[in-house]
């Protein structure tokens, strides 16, 4: 049975389109312009228990907005989702006791007081007992090595610190479903990396469901063998992260290492020069053309090494996000007055 | 039930820790509000040398200043600094989510925070307080009242904090339509200040204002707790009066409570 069940799922909004200068915002007293905002466009996915996806989308691609539907934080414009069989938006305590959130630019706990007093909280609101609470924390405190900074107030703990501790009291309650909302950003890369590793040991142990948004391509290939690519409000591409080169790439990077004295000259016949250093040169060429422009180059020229590789994963992702990131739709423009 | 029990004295806990962590602030907060009783002593003083009268509006002048040590007591109770705009805060920078996707009441939640600070406060400024009521005890000619009458005190003085938490938490929710009510509150203030009869007892004012503070919550904040204490209440009007408060009550309670379904709706269907 699906752990996560969205039907046609569609969130609009409206905001307010502020205009340049003293005029226009005595003007905008009276009457304002509102612009639809189209965030999440009619979403269809299904989340089996246990896997971990990742969503993937330019800023604006309604990634966030679908993590905040689910987890009940807002409703939407139309169409279904369920998690773990409820109606998320209902935020029923049953629900809301059966999953969390964790925001990487949003701090849940205590400022001024120790994490482990956040900790205490958690374990009455979500009414754990307090055997399974001293083990669930001692087992997320000794995996994230943070038994030291546990009586330290949150507010001097640095950010990989701090997002340590909001990881671990999101899951004192061992929650079926985690929505990671970027939960490495702002981090080192060797905080980056530790996140990464706990995450993926926890996955494993406790094979609970994890929906992960992230920029950070190394969060996802590390985590994820699911990526679900959100654009402009719609799901683009649902597989695996190396599936989006084949779907998304139309070429491929030759890469020569020529024999004897000379480099060849017009080596742009082939396809595309991205790189002469002789003896070496990298080409990029049409997938179609791959097995042609190589029998091609391996007839006309003494060669030492030749190697076909597929762009790097970032490059093709890049490029997708620039064919889509003119942000969320626009539908209509709409004077309202005040 | 036990459960919830343990929850709200977690929270309880928890928010008595967090208000102990800035020791000097507090204690300095604590015990500056003591300075203006000194000055409105000195005012009342001068304004009755200036009159040449014995009392003005039935009250002496023993009988006022006693009236503004007792309303510096109702004010310890029914004033909650920060709430409304702290509310609003959470709602601007979206800290309310947290109780969104948590299983806790946000209301109940503010209830404990805001007891167990008012119950550090008073700790603190029961030494300060119990010096200046002994201090100033000549100006209570009238001694000790009644105990029912001291009941019916305690029991408007309990409901002048409850009252005056659900006011300005209501006023706070706001903020789920506006973002910003810091002009709202600053009006609020304005009308607090001279229609609860903080600052001097509400016979004061000329009418038409009279007639309408009477059916203002406001005078429930301080004037009422007050007058009950110096006798002001006739002992036939008191379980009327104390009803009206608790009516007051609930009627914010109730105020509060839709505005926060409300709000959570808007909230949620705007985008968060």
């Amino acid at each position: 049975m699906s752990a996560i069940k969205i039907r046609n799922l569609q969130k609009s909004y409206r905001v307010y389109q502020k205009k340049e200068g003293l005029g226009a915002s005595l003007a905008g007293l009276f009457r304002r312009e509102y612009r639809t905002v189209d965030a999440v466009k009619g979403i269809d996915l299904d989340v089996e228990g246990g896997e971990f996806v990742a969503f993937l989308g330019p800023n604006g691609a309604g990634k966030t907005t679908t993590l905040k539907l689910l987890s009940g934080v807002i409703s939407p414009s139309g169409g279904e989702a369920t998690v773990l069989g409820h109606v998320p938006w209902r935020r029923e305590n049953d629900y809301r006791r059966r999953f969390a959130l964790v925001m990487g630019q949003k701090n849940q706990l205590w400022w001024d007081l120790p994490a482990q007093e956040s900790f205490k909280l958690h374990q009455k609101i979500y009414r754990i007992d307090p055997a399974d609470f001293a083990r669930t924390r001692d087992e997320l405190v000794d995996l994230l090595d943070i038994r030291r900074l546990l009586s330290q107030p949150v507010r001097e703990l640095s950010l990989g610190e701090r997002m340590k501790m909001e990881l671990t009291a999101a899951l004192l309650h061992s929650p079926e479903v985690l929505f990671l909302d970027e939960p490495t950003i702002g981090l080192d890369v060797v905080a980056q990396h530790n996140i990464q590793l706990f995450l993926k040991h926890y996955q494993k142990v406790r094979g609970i469901t994890i929906l992960l948004t992230s920029h950070y391509m190394k969060d996802i290939a590390a985590l994820c063998k699911r990526v679900v690519v959100i654009a402009r409000g719609e799901i683009v591409y649902d597989g695996s992260l190396a599936g989006i080169v084949d779907k998304f790439s139309g070429h491929k990077v030759l890469t020569v290492q020529f024999g004897g004295e000379r480099m060849p000259g017009n080596l742009s016949r082939y396809g595309e020069v991205l790189e002469e250093v002789a003896p070496k040169a990298r080409l990029r060429v049409d997938r179609g053309e791959i097995a042609k422009v190589l029998s091609a180059v391996l007839a006309e020229h003494a060669v030492d090494d030749v190697s076909v590789e597929d762009p790097p994963l970032e490059e093709v992702i890049a490029e997708m996000f620039a064919r889509s990131s003119d942000g969320p739709a626009a539908t209509d423009l709409q004077p309202v007055g005040m | 039930m036990v459960a919830r029990v343990q929850t709200w004295w977690t929270i309880f806990r928890i928010c008595v820790e967090e208000r102990l962590v800035y020791r000097g602030d507090f204690a300095l907060g604590t015990l500056m509000r003591f300075l203006p009783i000194v000055t409105q002593i000195f005012l009342w003083t001068a304004v009755f040398a200036g009159a040449g009268k014995g009392a003005i509006v039935g009250y002496s002048q023993n009988d006022i200043i006693a009236y503004y040590l007792l309303t510096t007591i109702t004010r310890a109770f029914a004033s909650m600094p920060g709430l409304a705009s702290g509310f609003a805060r959470q709602v601007r920078e979206g800290e309310i989510k947290k109780f969104m996707i948590q299983p806790i009441d946000v209301i109940g939640f503010l209830l404990l925070a805001r007891v167990a600070h008012k119950i550090i406060y008073y700790a603190v400024a029961l030494g300060p307080f119990a010096l200046v009521f002994w201090l100033c005890r000549g100006y209570f000619t009238a001694g000790w009242p009644e105990p029912t009458v001291l009941a019916a005190f305690f029991a408007s003085l309990t409901m002048a904090f409850l009252l005056g938490f659900f006011l300005e938490l209501t006023i706070g929710m706001i903020s789920f339509w506006f973002l910003e009510v810091s002009s709202l509150l600053f009006v609020y203030m304005l009308f607090n200040f001279f229609c609860s009869g903080h600052m001097f007892p509400l016979e004061i004012l000329p009418q038409p204002w009279q007639g309408i503070v009477e059916f203002l919550p406001l005078k429930y904040l301080a004037y009422y707790p007050a007058a009950i204490f110096l006798g002001k209440v006739p002992p036939d009007e008191l379980v009327r009066g104390l009803m009206i408060q608790a009516g007051w009550v609930l009627f914010f309670v109730i105020a509060c409570r839709t505005a926060l379904n409300a709000g959570y709706h808007r909230y949620s269907g705007y985008g968060g």
